[in-house]
């Protein structure tokens, strides 16, 4: 019984860390319809960002606290510089191309960021710092789950709440839905889209810069290339459950987090992503639109 | 061009003579120096030339081996199996006596027979196939690096011997490199009778956790890991077991004995076992050879050079006290009697692998490798 315990929280653990990249990921495809390739590399950038300004702080001496809440501040800030660009750049242009121009821009954009930061940074893995701390309350346990996981999935769970009161209520979600709905009507009745579009970006990459700063501090080191496996299993995960949907997003996660590690527990990890990726073909088999999307008619 | 039957057996006869001719000039030594010197594995080949070269020049600068000028028969095989069957029936016709190379496996496996079968010795510094050596098939074959499974030998040796591990959890990353060294121990601890192998997994690289798999080596109660494969999962693995307070011994490979794993893993690298080459950069053999190529080619010598130097040092040292070119008497020196070479005094055991190349197991003390053996 321990061990299943023990496997389960290392699955939400995994499931948590996909649903922070997910999140971005099911955004910004329920706004305009774009699978953004280039997020798992967002995702990177904000580790990147977070290594050299807790470094730089840490040299000065700031408090533990003080170091976490200013990286955490300034990744999301850069990173949401760099989703704004990319949309400017890559997307926006495109916007009334065939579907498949902006997701080969996508891919484009994913490796030349890869390359940009391999060029700029260093081919090397990096070590990150423990930005979370050991919690002493947490030590009982601290063998079945650690501080850093029970940080991300808490964050996971703020963020989830969050996301889905400022769409649901606040006067940008609204807009956001309308857009979503019908992009042509919500013009006409006055919504800025490429405003809307905009902040989508900067939402959905904050969003990745938390998860990368989160990730990276939990694993302890990074490298250019981070960004591409997470990406593609946290796009997996919101395909699970439902690209485009907020809930589904975080459900798919902690669906596939648990799926391999349980598979990795009692049968073989070498088996883990056959299970992972079994699973979703048998899911979008009997629900095509994954387990929360909405199957909406193509209307002709 | 198409040859008929009487004109075919006729300049193949040319050809034999020729042969015979250019084999009875009285007294050069022939080394036959074969590897890739050009494409895009040229930079594994070419160092091997450049030592073979530096070790001659000096015999021929003090009048060659007992008075016999050296000549070298330079050949690419480009690291082709098809090529080095040609490159290998090019260095017979030319009346090779012996032949460092080739530096490939591949190439190194396509190509032997045709040496077997003409009595041609054959020492390489850098095909790492076990089975050329292991398989008996190739009694001519002498190599100057160890094998691929020397450091999965070494590492489970030491597990068993010097550590006294008697459940042993083997991992590896699902890569050739690891997946190769995982399986060699495996099949090392099964011989070994004393211990066994409690788990045997690949890990999926890059992935963001592996607290599964790290739970999985706690249940199995193992008390040591083996791990196959680079740096990045183990520095992983090895964080989340030490944070799960496991206090099991964990030893890897020369993919993990690189300062940047302890750079990653911090704290948590401490007292991790992992195997790499000797290091022989203090061995005045070594310095002296590094330093002639230096003066010779204006840069550091490049990938397999010390192999290559050890390996033209033993064939040239074996030639000059057997006092002839004969295969027999050539592989009776190599076998029965030392050679000072830059890996330090080594001779070759009956197989053909050298004796006193290999590898030593390091410790992280103090944020630093240590060598323990």
């Amino acid at each position: 019984m321990d061990y299943f315990i023990e496997l389960f929280f290392s699955g939400l653990t995994r499931g948590s860390i996909y649903a922070l990249i997910a999140l971005g990921y099911t955004m910004v495809y329920g706004i305009i319809g774009l699978i953004n390739f280039a997020h798992g590399e967002i995702y990177m950038i904000g580790a990147f960002t977070a290594l050299v300004v807790s470094v730089a702080l840490s040299i000065y001496n700031f408090p533990l606290v003080a170091i976490f809440v200013l990286t955490l501040a300034a990744a999301a800030v850069w990173a949401a510089a760099y989703g704004y660009t990319i949309e400017k750049l890559a997307y926006k242009p495109l916007r009334h191309a065939p579907r498949l121009s902006p997701l080969i821009s996508a891919i484009g954009m994913s490796i030349f960021l890869q390359n940009y930061v391999l060029l700029a940074q260093t081919p090397d893995f990096l070590p990150f710092p423990a930005l979370i701390p050991d919690f002493a309350f947490m030590e009982p346990v601290s063998h079945i789950v650690g501080s850093s996981d029970l940080a991300i999935l808490v964050t996971t769970a703020i963020i989830m709440v969050f996301l889905i009161l400022f769409i649901k209520f606040t006067r940008t979600g609204k807009a956001m839905r309308a857009t979503a709905q019908d992009r042509t009507m919500a013009m006409l009745v006055g919504i800025n889209v490429n405003r809307v579009i905009s902040v989508t970006f900067v939402i959905g990459s904050a969003l990745a810069a938390v998860g990368g700063v989160l990730i990276a501090s939990h694993v302890g080191q990074i490298n250019f290339f981070i960004g591409f496996i997470a990406g593609i299993k946290a796009f997996t995960a919101a395909v699970l459950g439902g690209i485009g949907s907020i809930p589904g997003a975080v459900l798919g996660s902690f669906i596939l987090g648990l799926t391999e590690s349980f598979a990795t527990g009692y049968i073989s990890s070498d088996y883990e992503d056959v299970f992972a990726f079994s699973l979703l073909v048998l899911i979008l088999i009997f629900r095509p639109a994954g387990l929360l999307g909405k199957s909406t008619t193509e209307k002709v | 061009m198409k040859l008929t039957g009487v004109p075919a057996s006729l300049f193949s006869a040319l050809l034999l003579t020729f042969a015979l001719q250019t084999a009875s000039v009285a007294g050069t030594i022939k080394i036959g120096v074969a590897g890739a010197h050009s494409g895009d594995l040229a930079s594994y080949g070419l160092p091997t030339v450049k030592a073979v070269e530096l070790v001659v020049n000096d015999l021929n600068a003090g009048g060659g081996i007992n008075g016999n000028p050296i000549e070298l028969l330079i050949e690419d095989d480009v690291c082709k199996p098809e090529v080095a069957t040609n490159t290998a029936t090019k260095l017979v016709s030319q009346g090779a006596h012996v032949v460092i190379g080739h530096i490939c496996s591949g190439a190194t496996k396509a190509a032997l027979p045709i040496y077997k079968d003409a009595g041609i010795l054959v020492i390489s510094p850098s095909a790492t196939n076990p089975a050329l050596t292991q398989s008996g098939d190739y009694p001519n074959f002498y190599r100057t690096i160890a094998s691929d499974d020397a450091q999965a030998r070494t590492e489970v040796d030491f597990a068993i011997n010097v550590l006294g591990a008697r459940k042993i959890a083997v991992i590896h990353d699902k890569g050739d490199y690891g997946k190769g060294l995982a399986e060699y121990a495996k099949t090392f601890i099964q011989q070994s009778g004393t211990a066994e192998v409690v788990l045997y997994e690949g890990v999926t690289p890059g992935a963001v956790d592996y607290s599964a798999v790290v739970q999985k080596i706690k249940r199995s109660g193992a008390d040591a890991v083996i791990f196959g494969g680079y740096h990045p999962e183990a520095s992983k693995i090895v964080t989340r077991m030490r944070k799960k307070k496991m206090k099991t011994l964990f030893i890897s490979d020369d993919g993990v004995k690189d300062d940047t794993f302890i750079k990653v893993a911090g704290k948590y690298a401490e007292g991790v076992y992992a195997t790499g080459p000797t290091d022989v950069t203090s061995n005045p053999i070594t310095i002296a050879a590094r330093e002639a190529h230096i003066k010779a080619y204006g840069k550091e010598p490049g990938a397999f050079f010390d192999n290559a130097y050890a390996a033209a040092l033993a064939i040239t040292n074996a030639i000059a006290r057997a006092g002839s070119t004969d295969s027999a008497a050539i592989a009776r020196i190599l076998t029965t009697q030392e050679v000072a070479t830059p890996f330090g005094n080594i001779r070759f055991d009956d197989r053909g692998d050298a004796i006193g190349i290999g590898f030593s197991v390091y410790q992280v003390r103090d944020g630093k490798y240590v060598q323990v053996r």
